[in-house]
């Protein structure tokens, strides 16, 4: 596959941490004193893929599953112990200025505002820091200030702000020097769902109207749903899946939903799958992949059948029958 | 999908950086007054160290007929009075510092902007200096008023004076930065970060006028860098340096900031490895 296109590549990326063993007791420490054990974390084990310009792409993984790692190596904040990381022709370990300039990195639990003073106030030093004109500072500022509705809160000293209000103007303050690349870690941590909602969208409109490149993790579905076309799917280190987030169901699911209404309602249908709701007239069926079509023409000769709907299982569902398939 | 990304046009680098310290030096003001309350708790607990040693030789000159070593008790004043101007200025970013930086994540951060850190540091305490000499008047005026001191500064040593505490400013957070980077590898920084302090005590006039101490540690002095942190611009606005006395310790304080500068680079490239590899 060529790579000459892609805006993000990464072949054969590897980060293994190695952590000071403690054992306890006196003996073990003062032993430890003359020779330090280490233990060695395989955060990122030889992970390899391409991200063309404009691509929204989710990065899913439980809690430990090397998202995070792989995001700072990108971003520059962490060397890889082996392979090769390249973000638009550059090699990001060597935080070359030219760079930092175009690219930005949120991480939902980190703050880089000045605590005690007005957003704008913080702007305007980063305004400086990515040598941005002023018109297209200003330009820049005015636009996302306003995507994201934050025309009041840019004047509040930071310490002053909720968490999601805080997220917001720091997202704005993250994007003044209109960045070609984003990472983003876990944005929307911690949010409730309206400013959830408020910042995917924000996402997708920056997305589209400067055609900025999107690397996002999340722990929330919904997220990666309405913005990733396409998933990375991560765990222990290792890539499991790496496509369209409509054929991950395809792939992984074991099963699918059969959604019916009879015009009997009190019919038995235990024999058919297993009965995972029922919702006034409405029965959800679970149905393992290969028997969904069988079991819904059974349904449909046995029974006066009013509606009958056939549906992948939610993804949370399938991301987690793809972490249990690999255990 | 649009994907004409085209990154935006840069500003003159120079240009960039004058605003940089511009901004950054307003922005340090603002808040920094925030907290005037507490700053000036702060100065008035400084004060209390230069009291003391005022109030020493003082009792010791008045015992020795007015006068130690040829230091009367009008100048003992005015030395100890200029330090606690001298010692504001060369506040700066130490050891502890770092080990907060680090341990509260805020590095990383740091990282991701495209400015060497230094300038952040440098400029951020460069604002804050103004806020904190605003404050320090009072505080001289009252000194003055209750110590007496003799103090008659030509024109020349008011320029070189206001020069050389800038001068101090440079050289201390170059020394200090680089030992704040022992921070990445030691939890123990702090006993280096106590030694520096200790020599600088006595090897830099904050304690004694090196002028009252022997001969050699007056010679060792003059080839470290830690007078022209203290005694230097306390003496070229107190004492009588001759002019070129005046000039050559404001190329001495450049070349200690040069040296400095180069330590730290070297330090930090070290210390950003060591952190990119552990991690944050
Ligand atoms: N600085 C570090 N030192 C040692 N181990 C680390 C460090 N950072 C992360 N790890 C370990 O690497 C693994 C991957 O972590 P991380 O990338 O943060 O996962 P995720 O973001 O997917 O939750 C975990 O086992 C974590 O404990
Ligand atoms: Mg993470």
């Amino acid at each position: 596959m060529s790579t000459t296109a892609s805006i993000i590549h990464v072949s054969e990326l590897t980060k293994i941490f190695k952590v000071p063993e403690r054992e306890p007791g006196l003996r073990a420490a003062a032993k430890s004193l003359i020779r330090r054990k280490t233990r060695d974390v395989h955060a990122v084990e030889g992970i390899s893929f391409d991200i063309e310009p404009g691509e929204v792409v989710g990065f899913l993984g439980p809690n430990g599953a090397g998202k995070t790692t792989t995001l700072k190596m990108l971003s520059g904040l962490l060397y890889p112990t082996s392979g090769e990381a390249r973000v638009l022709g550059h090699i990001p370990s060597r935080r070359e200025k030219d760079y930092l300039r175009r690219m930005t990195m949120v991480m939902g639990n980190r703050n880089q505002l000045q605590w005690d003073l007005p957003a704008l106030d913080s702007f305007e030093l980063n305004r400086a820091i990515y040598r941005l004109r002023r018109a297209d500072y200003v330009a820049m500022r005015d636009e996302l200030v306003e995507l994201l509705d934050v025309g009041d809160l840019v004047r509040k000293p930071v310490r002053n702000l909720s968490l999601g209000e805080r997220m917001k103007v720091e997202i704005v303050g993250s994007l003044l020097h209109r960045p070609l690349v984003l990472f983003l870690d876990e944005p929307t941590i911690g949010l409730d769902v309206t400013m959830q909602k408020r910042i995917r969208t924000f996402v997708a409109d920056y997305n589209e109207r400067h055609g900025a490149t999107v690397l996002l993790t999340s722990h929330y579905m919904a997220d990666v749903e309405a913005l990733c076309k396409r998933v990375i799917v991560i765990h222990h280190g290792r890539i499991l899946f790496d496509g369209d987030l409509s054929s991950l169901g395809n792939e992984f699911a074991a099963y699918k939903t059969i959604g019916v209404v009879l015009e009997d309602g009190d019919a038995r249908l235990d024999d058919y799958g297993e009965i995972v709701d029922r919702d006034g007239d409405r029965i959800t069926l679970r149905v393992p992949k290969a028997d969904t079509s069988r079991v819904a023409a059974r349904l449909l000769s046995d029974h006066e059948v009013l509606d009958l709907t056939i549906e992948e299982p939610p993804i949370e569902d399938v991301i987690e029958m793809v972490f249990a398939q690999s255990r | 999908m649009s994907s004409q990304a085209t990154p935006l046009p840069e500003e003159g680098r120079l240009r960039s950086l004058v605003d940089f310290y511009g901004t950054m030096m307003r922005t340090s003001v603002v808040s920094q007054l925030q907290y005037r309350v507490a700053q000036y708790f702060y100065m008035l607990g400084m004060v209390a160290e230069p009291v003391i040693y005022l109030v020493v030789w003082t009792t010791i000159a008045r015992q020795h007929g007015g006068a130690v070593n040829g230091i009367t008790v009008g100048q003992f004043a005015a030395y100890y009075i200029v330090w606690t101007l001298v010692r504001n200025m060369n506040i700066v970013f130490g050891a502890p510092f770092w080990e907060w930086r680090i341990r509260e994540g805020r590095l990383a951060g740091d990282l991701l902007r495209p400015l060497n850190i230094l300038h952040y540091d440098l400029a951020f305490f460069a604002g804050w200096k103004f806020v904190v000499v605003a404050l320090w008047i009072p505080i001289a005026v009252g000194l003055s008023a209750v110590f007496h001191p003799d103090l008659h500064p030509s024109a020349l040593e008011i320029v070189v004076f206001v020069a050389a505490i800038w001068g101090a400013y440079f050289v201390r957070s170059m020394f200090q930065a680089t030992i704040g980077m022992l921070n990445f590898w030691t939890t123990r920084g702090a006993a280096v970060f106590d030694l520096y302090m200790a020599t600088e005590m006595l090897l830099s006039g904050r304690l004694v006028p090196l002028k009252l101490m022997p001969g050699w540690v007056q010679t060792l002095a003059d080839f470290l860098p830690f007078k022209w942190t203290f005694g230097f611009p306390i003496e070229s606005l107190v004492g009588s340096l001759s002019t070129r006395s005046l000039l050559l310790g404001l190329g001495a304080q450049v070349m200690w900031t040069v040296i400095g500068y180069v330590l730290f680079t070297f330090a930090w490239r070290a210390a950003i490895k060591r952190f990119s590899a552990v991690g944050a």
